[in-house]
């Protein structure tokens, strides 16, 4: 039964609702499916928040105007799916080397190159983690759910804005055209950009403070004239080529995000504590293992599910406490096993996959049949 | 007119950034000093200035210069730029780019820029030639000239910046070069306190990567040649294709009064239904 304070949204809606919930005051976007609704409901509700929305020449040029947004002191976004991420990798490694919050939602369509625009996939996960050169961090949340597209959006600003990170929303296709009942929640925290604790004659935005806590980030005319570049740089920020300075600059980018793996990292279980196999999927293929939990247990089997809501940093020590417990773990995406290669690093030996490539879902009984067909 | 020193002290940065990357006998020092200058001449404080540049010699200008700086990617200072003037008005933009940088890389922005008239103000430095790299041709090397890429000379008809831009929608459209450099600041300082996309097209010797390979002197003869073959833009007007030759252009030659971006865009923000900016 429809309860009164619902309202039916789609999974892009919900995720740009969350972003406005969360104080993002500027996007900025090039048209791509099934990413579109996103732009397309930013363009009429920013405006009437005086935020602002625009429309630019490409992916390439929307990934650097939130960048540059994010430096006026704005919350900043952007929306895409597989082509235009590929063109937003340049400047989403500046935004990672240069400690730039932004959110960037990816909703997945089948790859590679043009692929598949209207079909859904799950391809772009290894993308997510390394599309851009070098060694950086990242986080990346994988919602299932309409409600999730919501409080997840909501939680990538902010995690971007605690880490001073870009942080991707990796939704597939299914979830971001999804169209559920949810209530809306309310009072979920929001991290807010806040000033910096020194004055501007003491400002280095890229110290490494004690106990790893992260300078705040000043916005522009401020009177904190400070530097921004992609070059790797010392504490001020200014390029350097000397080597202790290159190297406190590397170390210290990617331990934020090491040093906090227990803040950063979401996962949900599901009927995990005597379960002897364990499914683990994320995004809409989630869901059809959860389906597939239930049935395997009415027929005996004693399955659960691990569904990494953060998959990057990779839950790995929560999975290789569920390894330690269980005789086998399946893996079913909608790739040839992206997440399940990385599973492998640490659970070889018991861990199978389910791949699914053809622009169609994963369903529960494709799941069952595996299992079955492994336990036998 | 600031004197130098004063200037030095003013609008450099102190400490380690020295010595800079530029050669002996660049010309984007003296534009640097006149982009300084006409800074000085608007009244505008240090804080109230963003210097965005993209990558390549004169992409380093933000390194130098005592303002909120911005060191992008390849060709994307104008996208980078875009963002924070729109989402921070009351800042002064000023994007540094070199003639790769605009109109090679980022030349779709550059376009589009023009087109929607954001208030932004682009120096755009060209030196002919991509000189950090080592001397490949960039779309400003004249044809038939050698370039380390072009080793028999470009077969590539050259952009003209000033008129691709003025095609776009720039508001205001100028020329100079490092020879002229008390125009430069004229030009620079009329570009900046312009409402809408302005443009500054500074033409800069690169004797090292450039003009070496092409016979063309050094620094001291390159200049000349800006000296010898640019006319104001009014006189150049009135040459005859016979005259005209390698003479080109200096000055203003576009300046326009139309709604710039945010002016266009509080119009959807009144119309949306809020209060405005």
């Amino acid at each position: 039964m429809r309860k009164h304070n619902q309202i039916l949204l789609q999974g892009n809606e919900a995720s740009a609702m969350g972003a406005m919930a969360a104080g993002m005051r500027f996007f900025a976007g090039y048209p791509i499916t099934p990413s579109t609704e996103i732009a397309e409901y930013l363009s009429i509700h920013l405006p009437q928040v005086c935020g602002t929305f625009i429309q630019m020449e490409d992916e390439i040029s929307s990934m650097a105007a939130i960048i540059g947004a994010s430096l006026g002191g704005v919350k900043s976004m952007t929306a895409t799916s597989g082509p235009g991420f590929s063109l937003m990798q340049e400047n989403l490694g500046f935004a990672s080397m240069a400690e730039i919050p932004c959110v960037i939602v990816n909703v997945m369509r089948g790859g590679p190159s043009t692929g598949m625009p209207t079909r859904p996939g799950q391809g772009d996960v290894m993308q997510s983690r390394w599309g851009t050169h070098g060694d950086h961090p990242i986080i990346v949340l994988c919602p299932n759910s309409v409600l999730e597209c919501y409080t997840l959006t909501i939680d990538a600003f902010n995690l971007s804005e605690k880490y001073r990170s870009p942080v991707i929303v990796l939704m597939d296709g299914i979830i971001g055209h999804m169209w559920e009942n949810i209530v809306v929640p309310e009072n979920i925290e929001i991290i807010e950009r806040l000033e910096p604790e020194v004055p501007p004659e003491w400002y280095r935005p890229y110290e490494a403070l004690p106990c790893g806590d992260i300078v705040r980030l000043a916005p522009f005319g401020e009177g904190y004239r400070f530097h921004v570049t992609g070059m790797v740089h010392d504490k001020s920020g200014f390029p350097t080529l000397i080597h202790e300075e290159i190297e406190q600059c590397l170390n210290k980018l990617i331990s934020k995000i090491k040093n906090n793996l227990h803040d950063i990292i979401r996962i949900d279980e599901y009927r995990l504590d005597d379960a002897d196999i364990c499914i683990v999927a994320y995004g809409s293929v989630a869901r059809s293992a959860k389906e597939a939990v239930d049935i395997a247990r009415e027929e005996g089997f004693k399955a659960g599910m691990l569904r990494p809501i953060t998959i990057w940093p990779f839950p790995r020590f929560h999975l290789e406490d569920i390894a330690r417990k269980v005789k086998m773990i399946i893996v079913p995406e909608m790739n040839y096993g992206q997440i399940y290669g990385e599973i492998l690093k640490s659970c070889p030996g018991k861990t199978l996959r389910i791949t699914r490539v053809d622009g169609e879902l994963i369903t529960p009984d494709q799941i069952m049949e595996k299992i079955e067909e492994a336990v036998l | 007119m600031i004197r130098t020193s004063e200037a030095i002290y003013k609008y450099l940065r102190p400490d380690k950034k020295y010595p800079h990357v530029w050669c002996p006998g660049c010309g984007i020092g003296i534009v640097t000093g006149a982009l300084v200058r006409a800074i000085e001449r608007t009244g505008l404080t240090k804080d109230e200035i963003a210097l965005v540049s993209g990558i390549g010699c004169s992409g380093r200008i933000s390194t130098y210069l005592d303002f909120n700086t911005l060191h992008t990617t390849h060709g994307r200072a104008l996208a980078f730029a875009t963002g924070l003037k729109l989402a921070k008005p009351s800042l002064t933009v000023i994007v540094v780019m070199g003639d790769g940088d605009a109109t090679a890389i980022g030349g779709n922005h550059l376009i589009h820029s023009c087109r929607r008239n954001i208030n932004i103000t682009s120096l755009i430095i060209n030196n002919n030639i991509y000189g950090m790299t080592g001397g490949q041709y960039s779309p400003t090397t004249p044809m038939n000239h050698i370039a380390s890429t072009a080793q028999y000379g470009s077969i590539e008809k050259t952009f003209d910046i000033c008129k691709i831009v003025e095609a776009c929608g720039a508001s205001f459209v100028a020329r100079g070069t490092a020879y002229h450099a008390k125009m430069l600041d004229a030009l620079i300082e009329r570009a900046i306190n312009k409402k809408g996309f302005s443009v500054v097209e500074a033409l800069s010797q690169c004797p090292t990567q450039y003009g070496r390979r092409n016979k063309l002197g050094g620094p001291v003869e390159m200049l000349q040649w800006y000296k010898d073959n640019a006319i104001p833009y009014p006189a150049f007007k009135k040459l005859s294709p016979d005259e005209i030759g390698e003479k080109f252009p200096i000055g203003v030659m576009t300046d326009l009064d139309e709604p710039d971006y945010l002016e266009r865009y509080n119009r959807i923000i009144k119309e949306a239904g809020s209060e405005g900016q």
